[in-house]
């Protein structure tokens, strides 16, 4: 099956990127297709590779971004809730005239024109938040 | 982008109350942002979600940005279909009366209700007819 995943809330605060994961992890495990997954609200800080959690703890970012490289997953962060939040690239950042960009390995920022062509493209759109 | 010409059936479920998170307005920025892929788009409204479409809101003394008006515009976007559940209604002391007076316009321009309160066992069927759900 062809799936989409939607994350809606940030890392360590709230369990639905964990989820998330895992559950992406399981179904490729199975043979399923990941279409994309893609990051909204606070969703968007999963993007952020300046997170630097205890070293007795999980790097969320980190293991997305690891997850995205061994299966070439396409992590979409959209656009307008990372400018609102402090996630750019670099584009992102000349844009808004900031002094750094912050999106981490693996992922990429583009619109929520993406979230819909993945509800359409994918079998099955996987929601995770609140 | 997607093939032409397909279609899927996408409900926009709004559960909460549009100030005190960001929910409410994102959500509504997607829905904004869909209407431009010409899919076959339903919202729903319920538990506090109902209070997204209380009319008279006022936000000047809370500080955050009152996007209610922008609700009368999915109308423009051909966004006929918006459900609220009567229950949710109920629970809250509303009634239609208190939310946004929302229209379209049909096929030959006449001004028609968007807003069909319905109940819980009827928005069911609406959910389980649907190809894709988005829970905000």
């Amino acid at each position: 099956m062809k799936f989409s995943i939607l994350v809606n809330e940030g890392p360590y605060t709230h369990q639905a990127s964990d989820t998330a994961y895992q559950f992406t992890k399981a179904a490729l495990a199975k043979g399923h297709e990941i279409f994309r997954v893609f990051f909204y609200h606070d969703g968007v800080y999963n993007g952020s590779r300046l997170t630097a959690p205890p070293q007795d703890d999980r790097n969320v970012v980190a293991l997305w971004s690891d997850l995205a490289e061994q299966h070439k997953l396409d992590l979409v962060v959209c656009v307008a809730a990372a400018q609102r939040r402090g996630v750019l690239d670099e584009e992102e950042a000349k844009r808004a005239q900031k002094d750094g960009d912050n999106i981490a390995p693996g992922f990429r920022i583009s619109g929520l024109g993406q979230l819909i062509e993945a509800g359409i493209q994918a079998d099955r759109l996987m929601v995770f938040g609140d | 982008m997607a093939e032409q010409g397909q279609v899927k059936k996408f409900l926009y479920i709004n559960r909460k109350a549009p100030h005190g998170t960001i929910y409410a307005l994102e959500s509504l920025e997607v829905v904004l942002i869909a209407a431009a892929f010409d899919q076959d788009v339903s919202l729903a409204f319920v538990d506090d979600g109902v209070y997204q479409l209380k009319k008279n809101q006022d936000t000047q003394t809370i500080g955050s940005k009152n996007f209610s008006p922008a609700y009368n515009a999915l109308g423009d976007y051909d966004i006929k279909k918006i459900y609220v559940e009567k229950e949710s209604l109920e629970a809250r002391g509303l009634k239609i009366g208190d939310l946004l007076d929302l229209k379209y316009e049909d096929d030959d321009y006449a001004e028609k209700d968007s807003i069909q309160v319905v109940e819980s066992a009827a928005l069911k069927k609406i959910i389980a007819e649907q190809d894709v759900l988005l829970n905000f």
